[in-house]
């Protein structure tokens, strides 16, 4: 076999165009594959090593004030493995040149020791050293956002005294990688702080002197959560225990989850793609070079090579050129995969990076590659079989196309010869155009719902922030207020209109689903922030029954008339079973609607706020901020117009880059694939293209035969591609949706006609290449040859 | 500039100091060396030589798909050598018909239709149908080149060739792939398209017996033409000895 060997060696050599735009389609495939499990598994292990080397809790216990002695009991519990109290609180931090005071949370540090559970990571300077109370521990993203550094001073306001602090270090940690002001949706980097402070000074400032409330509890390895939770509830009843929850529910853990989840959809989905597209690019390929060596075939087996012989000459072909793009992939997918997971390293504050491959996506990389191709491949060894040598030794035959001929008597009337010769050949390789729209119509169905899903993401910002709410800022309350201080608001610099409102958290129950989240309790006619119906109409709110946000009643598995329980985690902290009045289409968070004095009533408190949004003159901003700093019972101030921009960038880093990335490879293929269809049309024809010269056809003429039947491809290829990105945009759309926002999926002609004219810009360029190759035949040449 | 030289009368063809050399350097082959040629206007004419002599590369260049390194060839009034690609287009379009020794027919249209794709684009065509019966295929009009033996897909190059009512019609090696009975038939509708529509008519052959139909006999050996021979007796091509 060492003569076939080196024929095989001289075959790649000349088609080494062919074979390196097909290997590279395999390496992007494999490269994708590769890079997103090596991120997706990078991401998981660093998250695992961050969590474990600084002890994350597994469950957290929040409680309203429990004494020391209560963590003694809570460590008995079966499957407690270590235990750790804390008192975390909310403050507001004023910043120089910020006009609007900052929410915070402040975190205790244990006196002379490590905190046992949920450590801290110090990226610069030092501990607060015991009895200092008036040093602290900065978290390293807030601070970079408003250029804080060591020995800077802060000032903070707790339950209402206000007090200095320094900055002694900064710090990073693994339940603060992503920050949410508590009532918000959008984790910000520069609106809510972070810091940590010793124990003994929050003591004082929270009046909880020999008491926590948090408890912290990590598992024995292999402990259920359930049964863990239920105990510390059941320990913490009595102390004002406010639900305890698992990490999975922690909300920084949950956003990390969701993006991985996204990943992982968007991995699962493209790289097959690739691969099929692949598969049949090397099909046509080898096949096209069967036929053109059908002598060579023959003689070699008339010498008595057999078939299987000569076939595996073919699949080594197909194979060396599946390997070459996998061995390409590979190394780029590490190189790239690495990358990008420093990216999101730098997104999500990791302090550092695990980054590994798993070597089973090196393996399935290549053993996608090598089988695809090989699906290409066998369909062509059915071609070498059916040559014997006889057959082959014959001059060869012209192309059959006398079954082509059906479509004669009514196609006559109104087509010339050259667009018969192209119908003809459409007609006659159905199975070849069809392969070949179905490649550019996936490709650019996989752009469009890229696409789609990005301004899916600008579509989500606008209705959340133009038309659910109309206001231009939230205030919150520390506690629930008298709601009579909303109305106080109104006389403050600036404000043309209130709406109070109350919010209050609570588990909601269907039969085994929950969910862990809150009450918003509108006023009837709310007009500021609302509940909206599909077409954006106001729903109004019940007097009896509860509205659920879309996604929170897909987590519940309800629709309007279900019963379901709701767990107050508040006040008196009723138990309600409503019935489901309607479905809100909200798209950021998971909310759930009462009329305000029906939640006021059910929890017997009546006329009570926790907040309120107000519509401003925006002229008067600074004005407004400095005077609700001096306003005691405000604890939050929130301006929508940063939620918005938080919302954006997160919506565009991270998984955003991902998607960008992916539009643009799969405009690539788009083209690639195009560029093959009229490079191997022209390959076909050349013979006949060079006869028609001969005969006196101009090149513009001789170049309509071959455009004609990409144009063919291109016509029938962009409807189909807009019906499968509709379809993919619903599965990427599904991937990154979560409770915590989700993707409108409206149809969107633009994307699709941006996506539809890049195919016909890459049909034209294409067109153009290969026009240029006409004009370079050598027509003698080509004649003289027997093809 | 070759106005001067341009000769007049009842001539196709004129070539002077017709060179044509492929490559360069020490490997560079020269197809022609000087050729100087006369084709009276109406004449079959035969063009002998041994295989490499540089036959086709004549009629490549006098029909308008190559062209020469040096010399001029002029077709009537105009030098080929000094037209541009979409002139030689046009003057193959509007006067010259070819025939290969590989018929080159499209496999995607019928016998007629590959016709038509020629008369479709001529000036003064003649009828599809018509040019068809010339060469004996009035009965197989609607039939797809896989269908049709060797010699009837050369017939269809010939109708298709002889459509656009040619000025010229050149004949590379027509009998190369054929038998000899086929060979001969194909000959025949050659000679007759010559005796009825007038067309100058050019073959390159290397098979000798083919030159007892020609008015007139080019030798040609290693680039140059050797000698002519005017041929005072003709022989139909039935009758030719192989
Ligand atoms: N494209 C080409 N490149 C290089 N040499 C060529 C080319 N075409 C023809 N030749 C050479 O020119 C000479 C004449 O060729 P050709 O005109 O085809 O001869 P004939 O038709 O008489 O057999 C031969 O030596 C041939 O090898
Ligand atoms: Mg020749």
């Amino acid at each position: 076999m060492g003569a076939l060997n080196h024929k095989l060696l001289r075959d790649l050599w000349r088609i080494k165009g062919q074979a390196g735009a097909i290997a590279l389609v395999v390496a992007v495939g494999v490269l994708l594959l590769v890079m997103m499990s090596g991120m997706i598994s990078s991401l998981d292990e660093t998250r695992r090593t961050y969590y474990e080397r600084y002890r994350l809790a597994d469950v957290f216990a929040p409680v309203v004030r429990a004494p020391e002695k209560m963590l003694e009991r809570l460590a008995a519990i079966p499957g407690v493995d270590a235990v750790e109290g804390r008192i975390q609180g909310g403050a507001l931090v004023e910043i120089a040149g910020q006009d609007m005071p900052v929410r915070a949370q402040i975190v205790s540090l244990p006196p002379w020791r490590e905190p046992r559970l949920n450590g801290v990571y110090l990226a610069d300077g030092r501990m607060p050293q015991a009895g200092r109370t008036e040093e602290v521990l900065l978290l390293r993203s807030f601070a970079k956002a408003h250029g804080l550094t060591l020995g800077d001073h802060l000032s903070a306001t707790m339950h209402g005294s206000r007090r200095d602090f320094r900055i002694v270090g900064i710090a990073q940690a693994p339940e603060f990688l992503f920050t949410i002001a508590p009532g918000e949706f959008v984790p910000d980097d520069a609106r809510f702080a972070v810091i940590w402070m010793n124990q003994d000074a929050l003591e004082a400032a929270y009046d909880l002197k020999g008491a926590f409330n948090e408890a912290l509890l990590k598992l024995e390895r292999g402990a259920q959560v359930e049964p863990v939770l239920a105990a510390a509830d059941a320990l913490l009843d009595r102390y004002g225990g406010l639900g305890s929850y698992a990490l999975e529910d922690q909300l920084s853990n949950r956003f990390l989850s969701e993006e991985i989840k996204g990943l992982r959809t968007t991995s699962s989905v493209v790289p097959p793609i690739f691969m099929a597209v692949a598969a049949f690019l090397l099909y046509i390929v080898v096949s096209r070079m069967v036929q053109s060596e059908r002598e060579q075939i023959g003689l070699i087996k008339a010498f008595g090579y057999t078939d299987w012989e000569v076939s595996l000459h073919y699949i080594k072909l197909v194979v060396a050129i599946a390997l070459f793009g996998a061995a390409l992939g590979c190394a780029g997918g590490v190189w790239s995969g690495r990358l990008l997971a420093g990216v999101y390293q730098a997104v999500y504050h990791f302090p550092f990076l695990v980054f590994r491959v798993e070597p089973s996506s090196f393996v399935s990389g290549v053993a996608v590659s090598v089988l695809a191709a090989m699906a290409g491949g066998l369909l062509v060894l059915r071609q070498v079989f059916a040559l014997t040598p006889a057959v082959a030794m014959r001059p060869p035959a012209p192309a059959d196309y006398s079954r082509s001929g059906a479509l004669n008597a009514r196609l006559k009337r109104w087509l010339d010869q050259p667009s018969r010769m192209v119908l003809r050949r459409v007609v006659r390789n159905p199975g070849r155009v069809f392969g070949a729209v179905l490649g550019i119509a996936a490709g650019m169905g996989l752009s469009s719902a890229q696409l789609t899903v990005m301004s899916g993401f600008d579509d989500t910002l606008d209705q959340t922030f133009d038309v659910i709410d109309r206001s231009d800022v939230a205030v919150t309350f520390f506690e629930q207020m008298p709601d009579k201080t909303a109305f106080a608001l109104q006389h403050l610099p600036g404000v043309i209109e209130v709406e109070p409102t109350r919010s209050v958290s609570a588990v909601l129950r269907h039969g085994t689903e929950s969910y862990r989240g809150g009450i918003t309790g509108l006023m009837p006619g709310a007009r500021l922030s609302r509940a909206v119906d599909a077409d954006h109409a106001d729903i109004p709110m019940p007097d009896a029954g509860i509205v659920l946000a879309k996604a929170l009643a897909d987590i519940l598995k309800v629709g309007p008339g279900d019963q379901i329980m709701v767990e107050v985690l508040e006040g008196r902290r009723p138990v309600l079973e409503v019935p489901v009045a309607r479905i809100a289409d909200t798209l950021l968070g998971a909310p759930a609607f009462m009329k305000l004095d029906v939640l006021n009533r059910e929890l017997n408190e009546p006329g009570r706020i926790t907040g309120a949004y107000l519509r401003v003159d925006a002229q008067a901003y600074p004005a407004l901020f400095a005077a609700l700093k001096d306003v005691p019972s405000v604890a939050g101030v929130s301006r929508k117009s940063d939620s918005r921009a938080a919302m954006k960038k997160l919506m565009d880093s991270g998984a955003g880059t991902m998607r960008f990335i992916m539009a643009a490879i799969a405009g690539i293929i788009t083209f690639g694939i195009v560029y093959n269809t009229a490079r191997i049309s022209f390959g076909e024809q050349a013979r006949d293209l060079a006869s028609l010269r001969v005969m006196g056809f101009t090149q513009g003429e001789a170049a309509f035969i071959l455009l004609g039947e990409l144009a063919i491809v291109v016509f029938l290829a962009i409807p189909l591609g807009v019906a499968i990105g509709y379809g993919l945009s619903f599965l990427v759309a599904a991937g990154f949706s979560t409770d915590l926002y989700q993707i409108s999926t409206d149809f969107k002609p633009d994307t699709y006609g941006l996506a539809g004219g890049a195919v016909v810009a890459a049909a034209i360029l294409s067109g153009w290449l290969v026009k240029r190759d006409i004009e370079k035949v050598d027509l003698v040449a080509t004649l003289k040859t027997r093809e | 500039m070759a106005k001067d030289s341009e000769p007049a009368g009842q001539t196709t063809f004129v070539t002077r100091g017709l060179t044509k050399v492929y490559g360069e350097g020490p490997a560079a082959v020269h197809a022609l060396r000087g050729v100087d040629l006369e084709i009276p206007k109406g004449e079959i004419v035969v063009l002998l030589g041994p295989s490499g002599s540089g036959k086709s590369t004549l009629l490549n260049i006098i029909g308008g798909l190559d062209r020469a390194t040096e010399g001029d060839a002029f077709f009537e009034d105009q030098n080929l050598s000094q037209m541009s690609d979409r002139e030689l287009t046009l003057y193959r379009r509007d006067h010259v018909g070819f025939v290969f020794q590989f018929y080159n027919l499209m496999p995607s249209l019928t016998a007629r239709e590959n016709v038509e794709l020629v008369t479709e684009i001529a000036e003064d065509p003649m009828d599809v149908e018509k040019a068809l019966h010339l060469v004996g295929l009035g009965k197989r009009m609607d039939h797809f080149p896989a269908q049709m033996s060797g010699g009837e897909q050369q017939r269809v190059a010939i109708a298709r060739a002889i459509a656009k009512n040619p000025t010229v019609l050149f004949c590379d090696e027509p009998t190369g792939a054929l038998d000899s009975t086929t060979g001969r038939a194909v000959l025949h509708v050659i000679n007759d398209v010559n005796r009825e529509l007038g067309a100058t008519v050019m073959i390159v052959t290397h098979a000798a017996a083919t030159a007892q139909m020609a008015h007139r006999v080019i030798n040609f050996a290693d680039g140059a033409i050797r000698s002519v021979e005017v041929n005072d007796h003709r022989v139909s091509p039935d009758e030719i000895e192989w």
